[in-house]
């Protein structure tokens, strides 16, 4: 007890250093920040942000409700234990790594199944980040049975120059597009001996350190000297894998702690301190650099844990400002003096939208062999293949994890996506299928064996549809709203209970994050 | 608030499903409006002959080929162009041969089904960026940037959009194409966001009410730029919802005798859809026409699938053509490769046919390609291709080019890449060249 509180105490020291960094620069700047945010905002926020799952109603009830003094922070520990972090937090790192069975990365099922297991394991365990990038550079076998080789499969072309151009992508957030020629040879030579070959099974590819091969300079025909993005120069004996030697230095590099603090601000604030969060370079400074120095220290001091950088994050008070701006601060949107309201990504609205309606989305491959079936009852966002899709997904901007880039992932909204909330027969299905929704319960007759159909009054399906949809409760006045709706329409009453919750349903208090 | 003017301006630049958002990309640029021209070609319908459709047993058949290669189909039939034969079990279509041609020698070698979609329908060879689909980059040089105006998307996909890879590429969502859901055979045509049966258009404006009275957290974001987008879509989505312009998907406006023609199958009222829209100024659309992907029991499904096939096609020429639509309008039918020729016999397959992507069949017709003209031939068997080979990007080239798109023209790219729409030897790949034995 004593012991998780001091930790709670230091955990709040780090958190307020996030604050005074963030402040003094909004002081600086004579920008005010929001205020606070209320718990109801809060407790939804970090569902969305850490486990990308709507609080069920009860949750939202028990949050609510409880009176502890540090019940914000205990909720962000629980919510690190959730199956659904290691979920969403996957699919995230899988957008990164292209995990797609088809086209263009090509890892055919099996693999696709295996280096998504791989990841979600790592991200369950808290693997460290320094070894979870070394893993990914350094394996080699079976991308079957040695999962984290699919890292040099899942590229558009496999070549040494594309794998160095993917690698800074990904572990050093930079793009090699602003690089001269010859800085990116000198990274490719690190990966001239990525050998691939095949075996007697099927679509199993063996990637492993192949000292025969030679990686040529495309002009001059000679051996490119392996060169650090430092510039050092690195020369190694002829059966030592340089692949060993680059992971050595990336995982001990400013630049691949630096990425990794700045997309974990990027994704829990919605702009990277560094924008966009995989476009490091001397031409796009960061917008507050000590900031980010401070969390790239804290990364490297907790032994690369990437749930400090959240913990941190999640616990500190600009996390925690509310999203509705004030005359000072509504044309902000670089300096985190409010929350950005962000629209849900496409996986999480439509697991929120089968949460609310106790329905389910079917997911299916039946290309290539062998079939996916993914099961009914599963959340969207454990889908481990990104050739995997529905239509609401594709709607939504889900990304195609072509690229790996940040980008790819597209919230912004469509008339398309309007029609699609407020008018189609896919989402109508899902709220008027769930008589919970509409207040049907079932109790035990008294007496008698048999259950019998109820009703609750109207007033209690309202404060239900608020819990269930927007994670609070209806105010006074929402609450006669909604009721005057569902009484003076000509509507049946159950058509009108349909369209309150289908109204909540359009409403950007559920849309976005915020 | 707002003026009447900058509302204007906004909701034209929402209009055809933009969603912003796009970084980087100036829209409207010198450089792009340079990109499109008066082309003969207005619009394009793309049958997608999903899974691969069996060349020998549509446009291309080996009657001398024997059993093995043929099976029960030995006996292709006469068109109305002399010299020209096709499948047996496409009369209708045979009828209007002098509208299209066939391409016989199409080639590009890949067998399986999401790499081969990607090439046949990008125009592209494999490798590096993720190219946008032929309809995807119409949309972008015909569609809203470009100045169309129509409460329409731009770019319709019937039913299910493709998802063996993203359609739209590097540019994004901006580009996808809309997939309409729902039965186009069924009574009544539920179009996903367009059509809903039940509700009222008096409910749906209660409805409207009350959403935006309930929207409480909106109502105090007001003015904020973050919702700007948002308000305006759903303005958008209204004007579909309640206006007339969803009508343009039913066919029970249309002549009874002219659907029958087309047929009462989803394909056949997919047609009949397809050129409807087309009429309403929609410039591409797709038909994903699924279930041609005939490993076992070839025959038995081709002998249900071509009948159907054949209605819907044929009716669609005959039509676009007696209202003086085929001049502008570009139906393309093709699939991402044809089915072997020789037949698997064995089991498991017991008459099958497998991918083949070294020599298969397109079609093309309308929008200034000469219809009654065979490019290309392929060997004996149909195993390869004997003379004057075309390669996916010759095709989608020669359709951008008669649509006025400008082939050299830079597409948007989200890291502002020099990228182009056509590929050129310059880039290192093997042309076949444009098809300009039947470009008029």
């Amino acid at each position: 007890m004593t012991a998780s509180l001091q930790v709670d105490a230091a955990q709040n020291k780090t958190s307020l250093k996030i604050d005074r960094m963030v402040f003094s620069k909004l002081d600086e700047l004579g920008i005010p920040p929001s205020d606070p945010c209320t718990d109801e905002i809060f407790l939804r926020r970090v569902y969305l942000d850490m486990i990308g799952t709507l609080p069920t109603r009860q949750e939202a009830k028990q949050f609510l409700s409880s009176n502890g003094i540090n019940k914000r922070s205990e909720l962000i520990e629980s919510l690190f234990e959730r199956p659904e972090f290691a979920d969403y937090w996957s699919l995230k790192w899988c957008d990164l790594l292209r995990v797609k069975a088809e086209f263009p990365s090509k890892l055919w099922p099996n693999a696709v199944q295996a280096y998504h297991r791989w990841v979600r394991t790592a991200i369950f365990n808290n693997m460290p980040c320094d070894d979870f990038a070394r893993a990914m550079l350094t394996s080699s076998g079976s991308n079957f049975r040695v999962a984290p080789v699919n890292f040099y499969r899942a590229m558009p072309k496999r070549e040494p120059k594309e794998i160095a151009r993917i690698i800074a992508l990904t572990f050093m957030g930079t793009r090699t597009d602003f690089w001269d020629e010859e800085q990116l040879l000198g990274m490719a030579a690190f990966f001239g001996q990525v050998g691939y070959k095949g075996t007697a099974e099927w679509k199993e590819e063996i990637i492993f350190f192949d000292p025969t091969l030679k990686f040529l300079h495309p002009e001059t025909k000679e051996a490119v000297k392996a060169k650090l993005p430092d510039g050092t120069v690195v020369e190694f004996a002829t059966n030592q894998d340089p692949r060993l030697v680059f992971s050595d230095w990336l995982v001990g590099s400013q630049i691949f702690s630096d990425n990794i603090v700045n997309r974990i601000w990027y994704w829990l604030l919605g702009r990277g301190i560094i924008h966009e969060a995989d476009n490091i370079q001397a031409g796009n400074p960061p917008q507050n650099q000590k900031l980010l120095n401070f969390l790239s220290q804290e990364l490297v001091r907790s032994g690369y844990d990437m749930r400090h950088i959240y913990r941190i994050i999640l616990n500190s008070k600009t996390y925690q400002l509310a999203s509705i701006h004030n005359e000072g601060n509504q044309a902000d949107e670089a300096n985190f003096s409010h929350y950005y309201p962000r629209r849900l990504g496409a996986e999480v609205l439509i697991d929120a939208i089968c949460q609310i309606t106790e329905t389910t989305e079917s997911y299916s491959s039946e290309i290539p062999e062998p079939f996916t079936f993914i099961p009914e009852n599963q959340r969207s966002i454990k889908l481990s293949d990104g050739s995997i899709t529905s239509p609401f997904l594709d709607l939504y901007g889900r990304p195609p994890r072509d690229t790996g880039y940040e980008s790819e992932r597209n919230n912004t909204p469509s008339p398309s996506q309007k029609l699609h909330l407020l008018n189609s027969t896919h989402i109508q299905k899902k709220i008027s299928s769930n008589k919970t929704l509409m207040g049907m319960y079932s109790r035990k007759a008294k007496g008698k064996k048999k259950t019998i159909v109820a009703w609750y009054p109207e007033e209690e399906v309202i404060e239900n549809m608020y819990l269930a949809i927007l994670s609070r409760y209806p105010s006074a006045k929402e609450t006669n709203q909604a009721l005057n709706y569902i009484r003076n329409s000509d509507l049946k009453k159950w058509d009108a209970k349909i369209d309150v919750a289908w109204a909540l349903l359009n409403t950007k208090e559920f849309i976005f994050k915020h | 608030m707002k003026t009447k003017g900058r509302v204007e301006l906004s909701r034209r630049e929402v209009l055809g499903y933009t969603a912003a958002g796009a970084g980087g990309m100036a829209l409207g640029s010198p450089q792009h409006a340079a990109a499109v021209k008066a082309g003969k070609a207005k619009a394009v319908i793309q049958i997608w002959m999903w899974g691969g459709p069996s060349h020998l047993d549509t446009f291309d058949p080996k009657p001398d080929a024997g059993a093995d290669y043929c099976g029960p189909y030995t006996a292709p039939i006469e068109t109305n162009v002399s010299g020209i034969r096709i499948g047996q079990r496409l009369p209708l279509l045979a009828k209007q041969a002098d509208k299209f041609s066939i391409i016989r020698s199409m080639t590009h070698g890949i067998n399986g089904h999401e790499t081969a979609s990607y090439v046949t329908q990008t125009g592209r060879p494999v490798g590096g960026e993720v190219y946008p689909a032929a309809g995807a980059v119409v949309s972008r040089f015909k569609g809203v940037d470009a100045g169309y105006d129509g409460l329409l998307p731009p770019y319709i996909v019937l039913t299910q959009p493709q998802g063996r890879f993203s359609e739209s590429g590097f540019m994004g969502l901006r580009y996808k194409p809309f997939a309409t859901g729902g039965k186009p055979s069924a009574p009544v045509f539920t179009v996903e966001g367009v059509i809903q049966q039940g509700i009222t258009q008096a409910r749906q404006k209660d409805r409207r009410d009350l959403l935006h009275m309930l929207d409480t957290y909106g109502n105090k974001m007001k003015g904020n730029p973050a919702f700007e987008q948002m308000d305006l879509c759903e303005e958008q989505a209204y004007e579909l919802i309640l206006g007339d312009a969803g009508k343009v998907f039913d066919v029970k406006t249309e002549d009874a005798k002219l659907r029958e023609r087309y047929g009462r199958s989803d394909f056949g009222a997919s047609c009949l859809i397809a050129r409807k829209l087309v009429e309403a100024g929609v410039p591409y659309v797709t038909i994903n026409y699924r279930g041609w992907d005939s490993h076992k029991k070839h025959f038995d499904i081709m002998n249900t699938k071509l009948p159907e096939m054949d209605r819907g096609f044929s009716t669609l020429l005959d039509d676009l053509s007696q209202r003086g639509l085929l001049d502008s309008t570009i139906v393309w039918w093709g699939g991402e490769f044809g089915r072997s020729p020789k037949i698997q016999w064995e089991a498991p397959w017991n008459g099958g046919r497998s991918h083949f992507g070294k020599c298969f069949s397109h079609v093309v017709a309308g929008g200034g390609f000469q219809g009654g003209q065979i490019v290309g031939t392929s060997n004996g068997t149909g195993e390869e291709v004997a003379d004057r080979p075309v390669y996916p990007w010759d095709l989608i080239g020669s359709i951008y080019e008669q649509l006025g798109i400008d082939t050299t023209a830079r597409l948007p790219h989200p890291q502002g890449l020099d990228v182009r729409v056509s590929p050129t030897e310059a880039d290192g790949v093997t042309m076949g060249g444009r098809l300009r034995e039947i470009m008029s």
